[in-house]
């Protein structure tokens, strides 16, 4: 069997250690993802944390913003790697279902991720 | 005009600098000057992406900058200089003085051998050197990182 795929969480300030917790809190899935700040580093040290979190297993990194500094460190160290997939754009309905979903391959965890993230934009 | 804005930000184009900046100066141009940029399509691709359509983006070698800064800061367009190091800024105020007299220490992070002066801001020795020189040779530079933040003038950075 394939190994599992992992998510790694790539955002400004706190907010990928917050949707973590948020999302372990709501499915009591841990150890899925792992959350990594921009905060007080420079590009190589964000690449340096980046890489570290993914740690040469199947990823899908989950990014918040599709442009910016967490986006630009992710794809120049990850880009072309068949084994990473990256989603920008990340919140919390996508990591909820990512979670119950790790025997995928990144590819396909990655396009279930985004379906999942447009399914839960509604105005009730 | 002088170039709007000089800024310093190892994150180089980023929300604080099309928004935070962009918006309140009214900036028409942003030349990110950066060799590793300048020669990789796939990154200017990426930065193009966080710069609405009015904004025109330039990627510049620090080669190419230093002989088009003088234009720069005659032309119309409201300017935006943008380096991701003290070095490259230090280069181009050595190619004209004139159109980059204020310097913008806008995120300068931590990386070995650095040290914090600010939130935003962490500096070597030698960086702090090079910045009193530019200021020696007629810069004012100052750390802000965004317009509704105390500009910081170097006098005051630690």
């Amino acid at each position: 069997m394939n190994e599992a795929v992992r998510g790694v969480v790539v955002c400004h300030g706190r907010l990928a250690a917050a949707l973590i917790e948020a999302a372990e809190g709501i499915t009591g899935v841990k150890g899925a993802l792992a959350p990594v700040s921009n905060t007080d580093c420079d590009r190589g040290t964000l690449e340096t944390r980046i890489l570290e979190a993914v740690n040469g297993r199947p990823t899908v990194v989950f990014v918040d913003l599709a442009s910016g500094s967490c986006l630009v460190a992710t794809l120049a160290r990850l880009r072309g790697r068949p084994d990473v997939k990256v989603v920008t754009g990340v919140n919390l309905p996508m990591l909820v279902d990512f979670v119950f979903n790790l025997e995928q391959t990144p590819d396909e965890a990655a396009e279930r991720a985004v379906s999942a993230a447009f399914r839960a934009i509604k105005v009730p | 005009m002088p170039i709007a804005l000089c800024r310093i930000d190892d994150r180089l184009i980023h929300g604080q600098v099309v928004l935070g900046w962009g918006r309140p100066l009214g900036i028409e141009r942003i030349v990110l000057v950066n060799d590793e940029v300048a020669a990789s399509p796939w990154e200017q691709e990426l930065y193009r992406m966080a710069v609405p359509a009015e904004i025109e983006l330039r990627f510049a070698s620090i080669a190419a900058a230093t002989s088009a800064v003088v234009a720069w800061g005659t032309e119309a367009a409201r300017t935006m200089l943008l380096t991701g190091d003290i070095a490259t800024m230090v280069a181009l105020h050595a190619a004209d003085g004139k159109a980059l007299r204020e310097v913008n220490l806008g995120g300068i992070h931590h990386r070995p051998g650095r040290r914090q002066r600010l939130p935003y801001l962490y500096l070597s020795d030698n960086e702090r050197a090079d910045l009193a020189i530019l200021e020696a040779r007629g810069a004012h530079v100052s750390a802000q990182d965004l317009p509704t933040a105390p500009a910081v003038p170097l006098r005051d950075i630690p």
